[in-house]
C-alpha cells in the first residue's frame, strides 16, 4: 500500500501512534461515562496543552509546535475515533477554530494574551459567530460593537457556540458597521467576566453531548479597544472567512475518523452476531453492504485528502474543501445508520456505542456551514 | 551512565494471530507489529535512569529493516542512538544473546536492560543466557513498591537505584511470594516486569529529532556470532477454542464440581 497514501510521512503515522494510544488509554474508556455526564474533564484541556496537542501548527514563540497542518489532520482523524463527537469537539475547537484566527490575525500582543495559554490549555477558547436569528448568513450577523473612547461596547447574543459555557475568552463576530454588510464584520476577543457578558444554560443536544455548547449573552459589554483582533475593524468576514477552510477539513477529517471506528465496530459485532443459524457476515448480503460501506468511505477519504493536498499546499482550494466537507460529512451519517441497521435492535440500545456514532455523525451536515452553504459556495466558484 | 536497552519489533496483540495451515508459523500478511511492551518499559526506564545519573540509553534490535521502525520508537521516545543487528532468518534464544553479548562488549554499557520476555512467543530467556555469557550479575522481573498511581510515577522517578559510588544497582525483583530486593554489582543485567513504570509516549518534538538520531548497522558475521539455531520449531498450532462455561445454581454445587469433576480442590 501507498504509505500515508502519498499524503502522510513516516513521521506523520509515528505521530499517529501516540496520539491513538493516547485516545485507546485516556479518552475512550471514559467516552461514555462523559457523554452520559455531558461533559468532560477541564484538565483535558491543559493534558491535551502538555501533550503538544493544541499547537501543532502554531509557532514555538507562542508554544507551539510548528509542525504543520498534516499533523493537526493525523489528530483529528484519530480523535474522530475516540468514541465521544463531544470531547472530539470540544478540544477540536479549540486548536481549530477558537485559536486559528488569533494565530492568523490576531497582534502580538494578542497571541500573547489568549493563544499562548490556549495552546498550554490553561485558557479555554471559543469562536462566536452563529446567532439566534441565523448563522448561515454571515454578513447578516446582528450583534454590534460601538466604539466608546478605547473601547467598545458590545450589544447581542450568540447560540450554539462549542465551549461557550467554560470559555475563558470567546473570538466574537460583531457588527462595527451595522450598515455596512460584510464590510462592516469585525473579531473582538471577549475575556469571561467582562461586565455585561453573560452566559447562559448549557444546551441539551441530539449529539455532541459531552461537549459544552452554550448561549452567550451581551449587554452593554464594555470590550477593550486592544482586543479587537488584529487592531482592524472591518476585517471579520476575511478573518473568518481565512479559518473556515480549516474549520471544514477538520469536520472532514474526523468524519474519516469516526467512519473508521463505526467500520471497526460493526465488523466486531456481524462476526460476534449469529442469526439463522450462521454468524452475520456469513450473509452475503451483509458482506456486501459493508464492502459498500468501505467503498464510500474510501472515496470521502480521497477527495478529503485531495482537498487537504491542495491546502497544505498552499492553494485557497475553496471548492474541493466545500465538496470534501459535505462528501465526508455527509457519507459518516449513511455509514452510521447503515451501521445501527446492522446491529438490528442492538442498534437501537443505549449501551451500544453505534448510536452515539449515529447521533453524533448528524452534525457534519450541520455545523461550520450546512451542506446547502457548501452547495451556494461550490455553485459560485462554478460561476453559477 | 551508559545504558543498553532492547527494542524486539512483535505482533501487535490487538491484531488477530492465525496459525498457517502447515503449522510452519503464523500468517503475516495484515499484522501489525510494535514494540515489546516490556521492552518499551525498558527504555523508559532507561530515560528515568539518565535523567537522574546522565549519560545515555542504546537501543539495540535484531531484525530485518523493518525493526528500523521500532528503534525509531525507541529514539523518538528519548535514547540517544541506535545499534541495529541486520539479520533475517530463523534465531533462537541462544542466538540472540550471542549477538547481544557482542554488542555489549562493543559498547561496554552499566546496565543492559530487556524485557522479561517478547509478548510474541514469552520465552523470559535471553536475559539470562546474556547475563550468563557476560558473566554479569543479573537481576530479572524488576519491579517496584510504589504503585503505578504514585507521585513517584508521576514525577517519573527511576525504580532502579543506584549506589552511591553508581558501581551497584539496587532492582525490587516481582516473585511469587511478594517482592524481592537485589543489590548487584555493575556492569549488570536488569530484566523488565510489568509493574515497572508506564512508559511515556513518543512525543511530537521526540519524533522530529528521531529523524536524525544515528542507527548503526551491524550483521551476525561483522560480530561473528555463529547464529544457527539449537532450538527448532517443528510445529505451530492454536489452542483447542475454550468451550462454553456452565451456570451452577449455588455454591456447594461449585464446590462439588471443583471438587470431583475438575478435581482442583
Ligand atoms: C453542536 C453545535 C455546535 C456549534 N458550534 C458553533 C460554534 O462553536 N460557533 C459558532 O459560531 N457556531 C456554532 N454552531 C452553529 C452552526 O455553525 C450553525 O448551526 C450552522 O452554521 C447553521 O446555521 P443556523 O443554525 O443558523 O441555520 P440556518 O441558517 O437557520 O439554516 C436553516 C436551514 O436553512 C438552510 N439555508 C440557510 N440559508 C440558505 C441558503 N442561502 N440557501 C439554501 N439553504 C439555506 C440551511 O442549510 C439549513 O438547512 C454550532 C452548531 C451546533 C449544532
Ligand atoms: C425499541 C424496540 C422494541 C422492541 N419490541 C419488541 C417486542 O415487543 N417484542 C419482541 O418480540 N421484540 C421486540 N423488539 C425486537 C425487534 O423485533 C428485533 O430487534 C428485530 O426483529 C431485529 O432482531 P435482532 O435485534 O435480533 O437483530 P439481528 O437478528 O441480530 O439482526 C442484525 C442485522 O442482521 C440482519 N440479518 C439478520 N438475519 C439476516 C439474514 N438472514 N440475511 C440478511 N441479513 C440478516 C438484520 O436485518 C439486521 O440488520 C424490539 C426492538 C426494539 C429496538
Amino acid at each position: 500500500m501507498l504509505q500515508g497514501y502519498g499524503l502522510y510521512l513516516e513521521e506523520h503515522e509515528a505521530f499517529r501512534r501516540t496520539v491513538r494510544a493516547v485516545v485507546e488509554k485516556e479518552l475512550k474508556p471514559f467516552a461514555s461515562q462523559w457523554e452520559e455526564q455531558e461533559e468532560f474533564p477541564r484538565e483535558l484541556f491543559t493534558r491535551f496543552g502538555e501533550l503538544g496537542f493544541l499547537g501543532l501548527k502554531y509557532p514555538e514563540v507562542h508554544g507551539g509546535s510548528n509542525a504543520g497542518e498534516l499533523y493537526e489532520a493525523v489528530l483529528l482523524e484519530e480523535m474522530g475515533r475516540c468514541g465521544s463527537g463531544g470531547v472530539a469537539a470540544g478540544l477540536g475547537a479549540q486548536h481549530t477554530i477558537a485559536t486559528g484566527p488569533l494565530h492568523k490575525f490576531g497582534t502580538e500582543e494578542q497571541k500573547q494574551r489568549f493563544l499562548a495559554p490556549a495552546i498550554r490549555g490553561e485558557k479555554i477558547g471559543a469562536l462566536g459567530i452563529t446567532e439566534p436569528n441565523g448563522g448561515s448568513d454571515v454578513a447578516g450577523l446582528r450583534t454590534t460593537a460601538r466604539r466608546d473612547g478605547d473601547h467598545y461596547v458590545v450589544n447581542g447574543s450568540k447560540t450554539y457556540i462549542t465551549n461557550g459555557v467554560r470559555a475563558d475568552f470567546v473570538v466574537l463576530a460583531v457588527k462595527t458597521n451595522p450598515d455596512a454588510g460584510h464590510k462592516g464584520l469585525s473579531l473582538l476577543v471577549v475575556e469571561k467576566g467582562t461586565p455585561g457578558f453573560s452566559v447562559g444554560r448549557k444546551l441539551k443536544k441530539l449529539g455532541w453531548r459531552a461537549s459544552d455548547t452554550g448561549e452567550l449573552f451581551f449587554e452593554d459589554c464594555r470590550v477593550p479597544a486592544a482586543n479587537l483582533l488584529g487592531g482592524l475593524e472591518g476585517q471579520g468576514f476575511y478573518q473568518i472567512m481565512g479559518n473556515f477552510q480549516w474549520e471544514r477539513l477538520s469536520l472532514a477529517l474526523g468524519a474519516l475518523g469516526a467512519m473508521a471506528e463505526m467500520l471497526e465496530v460493526v465488523m466486531a459485532h456481524v462476526k460476534d452476531r449469529r442469526a439463522f443459524g450462521h454468524a452475520l457476515h456469513e450473509f452475503q448480503v451483509v458482506r456486501h453492504r459493508i464492502a459498500e460501506l468501505a467503498t464510500d468511505f474510501e472515496a470521502a477519504r480521497q477527495l478529503t485528502y485531495h482537498a487537504l493536498r491542495l491546502h497544505v499546499g498552499g492553494e485557497y482550494a475553496i471548492a474541493q474543501t466545500s465538496m470534501a466537507k459535505k462528501v465526508a460529512t455527509e457519507t459518516a451519517c449513511r455509514v452510521a445508520d447503515a451501521c445501527l441497521q446492522l446491529h438490528g435492535g442492538a442498534g437501537y440500545m443505549m449501551e451500544y456505542d453505534i448510536q452515539r456514532h449515529w447521533r453524533d455523525a448528524r452534525l457534519g451536515p450541520i455545523g461550520g456551514g450546512t451542506s446547502e452553504i457548501m452547495n451556494e459556495i461550490i455553485a459560485k466558484q462554478l460561476g453559477l | 551512565m551508559k545504558i543498553l536497552v532492547t527494542a524486539k519489533r512483535v505482533e501487535d496483540p490487538e491484531s488477530k494471530i492465525k496459525v498457517k495451515p502447515d503449522g510452519s508459523g503464523i500468517v503475516q500478511e495484515g499484522l501489525k507489529y510494535k514494540i515489546n511492551p516490556f521492552d518499551e518499559i525498558g527504555v523508559e526506564e532507561g530515560l528515568r535512569l539518565v535523567a537522574k545519573h546522565g549519560g545515555e540509553v542504546v537501543v539495540v534490535s535484531i531484525g530485518g529493516k523493518e525493526v528500523q521502525e521500532q528503534l525509531r520508537h525507541a529514539l523518538a521516545m528519548g535514547a540517544t542512538r541506535a545499534v541495529w543487528v541486520n539479520h533475517t532468518g530463523p534465531l533462537d534464544q541462544m542466538g540472540v544473546a550471542g549477538l547481544l553479548q557482542k554488542v555489549a562488549e562493543k559498547e561496554k554499557p552499566d546496565l543492559v536492560i530487556l524485557g522479561k520476555q517478547a509478548i510474541d512467543d514469552d520465552q523470559n530467556q535471553v536475559g539470562q543466557y546474556l547475563a550468563e555469557f557476560l558473566g554479569w550479575g543479573q537481576a530479572t522481573f524488576a519491579s517496584k513498591v510504589e504503585s503505578l498511581e504514585s507521585e513517584q510515577e508521576k514525577n517519573k522517578v527511576p525504580a532502579l537505584q543506584m549506589g552511591a559510588d553508581n558501581k551497584s544497582v539496587r532492582v525490587v525483583r516481582e516473585v511469587d511470594n511478594g517482592l524481592a530486593t537485589l543489590e548487584c554489582a555493575l556492569p549488570a543485567v536488569v530484566t523488565t516486569d510489568l509493574r515497572l513504570n508506564l512508559p511515556r509516549y513518543a512525543s511530537l518534538p521526540g519524533i522530529m529529532k528521531a529523524k536524525s538520531k544515528p542507527i548503526e548497522e551491524l550483521t551476525p558475521a561483522k560480530l561473528s556470532v555463529d547464529v544457527t539455531p539449537k532450538v527448532q520449531v517443528l510445529k505451530m498450532a492454536s489452542p483447542p477454542p475454550r468451550k462454553a462455561g456452565i451456570k451452577v445454581p449455588d455454591v456447594a454445587t461449585l464446590v462439588d464440581k471443583l471438587r470431583n469433576e475438575a478435581k482442583v480442590v
